[in-house]
């Protein structure tokens, strides 16, 4: 699990190389512009990933707080 | 005076309170002003770094940006939530070796990595170069929120003047610890108006949110996706990525990243803050809606948006308790660049000048740079015009700079010395100012690229060459170094 750091790229990925194929009004998802929608759901993701690399990140596993 | 009015300035002075107290029973010393004695656990560095992201450019800017230029705005979030995915990787290296090295701003992690207190020298004058115009908009954008919010009641130079002393008290004051504590207030603010506004305004004018953005498209469609040129697809991307790396560069987030107790801290907040960032959305909403509804402001007024649509929209108390809120993201943010661009300068500068100088002068010396530079804010504030995100993006080209020496600074076998970190921020730094000063584009200098490379953000163009010319340089001048080392390890033998 050393290079557990490298998910954090996947946020990147979603953010910047799909952007192209986001970049469209429709479809409509929960009331928001496709472009909008993307953004928005790129940052839940983020979210999530951060939550997976930190409950899997060796450095972590120690308590120093 | 109106009602308005008078809540803003209850506000003011509950801050302003807050601010002064901050420090009671501590004993002040420049470990203490800069970054809390390292001391401050997950919550209170939450805390100053979402304040550094609901700054007055969001709560004008962001609205403002969606009103002017549409779908380009959400380059702001995508940034902010892409700086903290980076941040977990990056943040923890700098606090540790930070803590190892006692370590308390951003000129003397440079001065101290690179052996080279010159290149802390340089590093402070960037950050306080990068950071005046960011004061700069805060002062504005306070001014402006004010006299809006208080019907005109208050002029914009008169606001911005008290909020330049409020800020200037409680900085000299409590140094970090002012800031955190008025944080605390204004995130409660911050999130209760932009929630509300977000929507109420949406609902209040269009019945929903979806029915917001098919008015948009009705009148207005472009604005619901990135251009085909200029703030196109591949600005929105080099922007996004430049700016990610440049957030916690910023003399003002580096501090609140030393300030944290621990690795951890940071990097829980990390996983957050994101989500936090999601706030945003309401202002994009409010600029949207003021597309429909009140159509016709020109260039800079778009950041008007806002206040103009609350004022539009509500009784006059209302547009008070925004006023105040607008008001506490001007005072916190602008407070914590103020700290750290003089302690910046006091590290880098003073502590160059006067070695030996104890705590104490330090301090004093610290303080004294804190009047310079709200001075100098100050003056630029009443004499300059500009719309508020240009300005943001220039503080973020020349604050980038650095990225590459701060990458290098991670690995222990050094490829970049101090001479090609140096010659590259300062190479990068050129573009960028000739660029900002000549209004020039790639397309200017190579007349056949496509807009796909000429849109690149001349800030992502500079560090690409500021890379280059760093390598080149050090591999010129490793000898040199080598050579240095030699003379000092004989002088210590």
């Amino acid at each position: 699990m050393k290079n557990i750091k490298l998910l954090l790229l996947i946020p990147f990925i979603g953010m910047c190389l799909c952007l192209p194929f986001a970049n469209k009004i429709e479809p409509y998802i929960f009331g928001l512009p496709f472009l909008l929608f993307w953004i928005i759901l790129w940052m839940i993701l983020s979210s999530l990933v951060l939550t997976i690399v930190y409950k899997l990140d060796p450095e972590n596993q120690g308590g120093d707080e | 005076m109106n009602i308005a009015l008078l809540i803003i300035f209850a506000f003011a002075l509950i801050a302003l309170f807050l601010g002064i107290r901050a420090t009671h029973g501590k004993k002040m010393s420049v470990n203490e002003f800069a970054v809390g004695n390292k001391g401050f656990g997950t919550l209170f560095i939450f805390l100053l770094i979402a304040g550094e992201v609901y700054t007055t450019f969001t709560f004008l800017g962001g609205s403002g940006w969606a009103y002017s230029n549409g779908a380009a705005a959400f380059y702001v979030p995508a940034y902010i939530c892409l700086a903290y995915v980076l941040s977990y990787w990056i943040a923890p290296k700098i606090w540790n070796y930070s803590k190892d090295h006692h370590i308390i701003s951003q000129p003397e992690y440079f001065a101290s990595n690179y052996k080279s207190p010159i290149l802390g020298l340089v590093v402070s004058f960037l950050g306080a170069i990068a950071l005046i115009p960011y004061i700069v908009i805060q002062l504005k954008g306070l001014g402006i929120i004010v006299s809006e919010a208080s019907y005109g009641g208050i002029s914009p130079i008169m606001a911005s003047t008290i909020g330049a002393i409020i800020i200037t008290i409680y900085v000299t004051i409590s140094g970090i610890h002012g800031s955190a504590w008025t944080a605390v207030l204004k995130d409660i603010m911050i999130l209760g108006v932009i929630v509300f506004l977000g929507i109420y305004i949406p609902y209040h004018y269009f019945g929903g949110v979806q029915p917001l953005f098919e008015a948009v498209e009705k009148i207005k469609p472009e604005s619901l996706t990135l251009a085909s040129s200029g703030l196109s697809i591949s600005w929105f991307v080099s922007t996004i990525i430049l700016n990610a790396f440049g957030f916690y560069l910023l003399p003002n987030s580096f501090s609140v990243l030393l300030s944290s107790k621990s690795a951890k801290a940071l990097k829980k907040n990390a996983i957050t803050l994101p989500l936090y960032t999601l706030l945003l959305l309401f202002a994009f909403f409010i600029g949207f809606a003021a597309i429909v509804e009140i159509p016709g402001l020109q260039g800079a007024e778009g950041d008007l948006s806002l206040l103009r649509l609350t004022i539009q929209t509500f009784d006059p108390w209302i547009v008070g308790v925004v006023g105040a809120a607008g008001l506490l993201t001007a005072l916190v943010p602008a407070s914590v660049m103020l700290m750290s661009a003089s302690i910046g300068l006091m590290t880098g500068f003073y502590k160059l000048v006067k070695p030996k100088a104890t705590d104490r002068q330090q301090l004093f010396a610290s303080k004294i740079f804190v009047f310079v530079i709200i001075l100098v804010a100050f003056v630029f504030t009443i004499t300059g015009g500009d719309a508020l995100a240009i300005l943001n993006i220039m503080s973020y080209s020349l604050i980038t700079q650095l990225v590459p020496a701060l990458l290098f600074s991670f690995h222990k076998n050094r490829i970049l010395n101090k001479f090609g970190a140096m010659i590259g921020i300062l190479t990068g730094v050129g573009i960028v100012l000739y660029a900002a000063v000549t209004s020039h584009k790639l397309i200017d200098f190579f007349p056949n690229i496509p807009h796909v490379i000429n849109d690149i953000s001349t800030g992502m163009i500079a560090v690409i060459i500021n890379f280059v010319v760093a390598i080149v340089v050090s591999f010129a001048t490793n000898h040199l170094v080598a050579k240095e080392k030699d003379t000092i390890d004989t002088l210590v033998a």
